[in-house]
């Protein structure tokens, strides 16, 4: 089973909508969404929950005010400083449940907690595993592994050889999660010098989990002289560029239509987006 | 007054907004820049500081003395993020997963471990032309950027303003960037993707019970949904920057948008202005 992951590092250079046009190009596939923080796949391929579950993960410590004795041990000992006034401060809290070790009196117990939900889906292009994320939780990195694994189940279960995930912006605990062990990661970067900088540390984040990469810059005529840094920049660190997508309002207006660009129009974003599928494809059956 | 500026999703402008922010104060206040999306830091590519002082970043991580550890498993037993594994006749470490609370050696019934620092990542501090400015780097491969984003949050200066960069998204970095900020600034763009994002934001400052108004960065590009939810959901608009490529190709570059185009100083010093007010109303409103 081979399994993409579209990352950038950076927020906002057009993952989702590039994956979304993959979703209308590849044929046999399993879809997954490991940006379960700030989904946003859903509004391109509008999905048909089929499964709904709740994701349970991660504790929060809890004081029974009643046991308390006050003696502030557990304040002074949490490191993560969540502990006042004998009440437990659940958006600091860790979770790691020293507190509830310490307590002389017990009067602290640790409750698991609901962190939010993930989904099996249909969509007009097949199946598509994507999460929620509750406000303000711990354990995106935990969520995503599960979506990944959901996706991997499916996949075998319907005899797809491909899972495609977007992945979240970032090099942080969620996009390893969403990285380690994929087949192959496309880097989409745009012609900026914060896109530049963000494709070499997600590029590094690859490179120390095995995973190869290959590029895509979009939005790639709107600084000519960064565009060719970035094919420079690339070409001296062995990343195939597979598609240099030009600036076009057609990608927000296919948003706006709820629809995958290589849907919505034939022009010179869809056509770059096609080819770098084909590269893709290539690439993964060598 | 400590300001902070989210969106949500990434790519939206905080960057543009943060720097044009900064750049527009300092000549009538003290100003400091925090750059707490540690993961992509990306302020200093436009303000090119002079960083003048570093310090390491570290989680204190265990390290078992295996002439005084008994193999009784306690260490294990207690680590909620399993990161002790005790065989019969070894104990083993599995560092990027400790985050450092301090309870397998406290706990420890022979006093077997100690705890020794592993670095995660960097704080960065100096100077931009008048600006104060700090950042926080996570380094390649780690997964943890809450501690980064703690150790440049410690560096914040109370006397004038402060205003703080965040990550993309509503999880555990967001919302350590956001806490204890007097307000949060909202920067989205008017489409489906900055909607839906826009409005995860927004459930996480409320939750945090923190003011916010929002800037509607590529004003033009898309459709009119975002200006009807901030309607709807009494948040004021308080800046509109339209789709113009000329301030995509500086931005592109590196260069602050005030900078480019000084004549967006007094943009930013108004929405400063209706920042600080809505600030007063809030602090002088009885419901406090």
């Amino acid at each position: 089973m081979k399994e993409i992951v579209v990352l950038s590092g950076k927020g906002g250079t057009g993952k989702t909508s590039i994956v979304g046009s993959f979703a209308a190009l590849a044929k046999d596939k399993v879809l997954a969404d490991c940006d379960v923080d700030a989904a946003d796949l859903h509004l391109l391929l509008q999905p048909v929950a089929r499964e709904k579950q709740e994701f349970w993960s991660g504790q929060a410590a809890q004081i029974d005010s009643q046991k308390c004795i006050q003696c502030g041990l557990c304040q002074e000992m949490c490191r993560f400083e969540a502990i006042k006034d004998f009440k437990v401060d659940s958006v600091s809290c860790e979770g790691c449940g020293f507190c509830a070790h310490l307590c002389p009196v017990q009067a602290i117990a640790l409750r698991e907690n609901m962190a939010g939900h993930w989904f099996i889906s249909d969509t007009r292009y097949g199946p598509l595993v994507h999460a929620r994320l509750g406000i303000a939780q711990e354990n995106s990195g935990k969520l995503v592994a599960l979506v990944r694994q959901q996706a991997r189940e499916l996949a075998e279960k319907q005899g797809s050889s491909l899972i495609i995930s977007d992945g979240p912006p970032g090099i942080g605990c969620p996009v390893i999660s969403s990285l380690s062990g994929a087949s192959l990661a496309v880097l989409v970067t745009e012609p900026t010098l914060s896109g530049i900088h963000d494709m070499e540390r997600v590029l590094g984040v690859c490179r120390h989990f095995g995973v190869p990469a290959m590029a895509c810059i979009n939005k790639c005529d709107s600084n000519d002289y960064n565009t060719y840094q970035i094919v420079r920049y690339c070409h001296s660190q062995n990343v195939e560029v597979a598609a240099q997508i030009p600036f076009d309002n057609t990608v927000t207006e296919a948003m706006i239509q709820g629809l995958p660009v290589v849907e919505y129009r034939q022009n010179d974003v869809s056509r770059q987006i096609n080819v770098l599928w084909e590269t893709i494809t290539g690439r993964l059956t060598n | 007054m400590i300001i902070s500026i989210a969106s949500g999703k990434g790519g939206t402008g905080k960057t543009l907004v943060a720097t044009s922010l900064a750049l527009s104060l300092k000549e009538n206040t003290r100003v400091q820049l925090l750059d707490c999306d540690v993961e992509e830091p990306n302020d200093h590519i436009f303000l090119k500081p002079i960083i003048s002082e570093s310090q390491a970043v570290c989680i204190p991580t265990p390290k078992v003395d295996e002439a005084k550890c008994t193999y009784c498993g306690r260490c294990a037993e207690i680590c909620a993020y399993h990161a002790i594994v005790v065989f019969p006749k070894t104990a083993l470490v599995f560092a990027p997963l400790c985050h450092g609370c301090g309870a397998c050696s406290y706990l420890c019934p022979e006093k077997a471990i100690s705890e020794e620092n592993r670095e995660i990542g960097v704080v960065e501090w100096g100077h931009s032309d008048g600006i104060q400015f700090v950042q926080g780097r996570l380094n390649v491969g780690e997964a943890m950027a809450v501690p980064v984003i703690r150790a440049v949050k410690a560096r914040t200066s109370h006397d004038g303003i402060a205003i703080i960069d965040v990550s993309p998204g509503t999880s555990c970095p967001v919302v350590e960037s956001v806490k204890g900020s007097d307000f949060c600034l909202l920067v989205t763009e008017p489409t489906p993707f900055g909607l839906n994002d826009l409005a995860l934001a927004v459930e996480t400052v409320r939750m945090l019970k923190i003011p916010c108004g929002v800037v509607v960065n590529r004003a033009g590009v898309g459709d009119e949904k975002v200006e009807e939810y901030c309607r709807k959901e009494d948040i004021p608009i308080l800046l509109t920057i339209p789709l113009d490529t000329s301030i995509a190709h500086l931005c592109s570059q590196g260069i602050p948008l005030v900078e480019g185009k000084p004549e967006w100083k007094d943009s930013f010093l108004r929405l400063f202005d209706a920042i600080g007010e809505m600030v007063n109303e809030r602090d002088c409103s009885p419901k406090r």
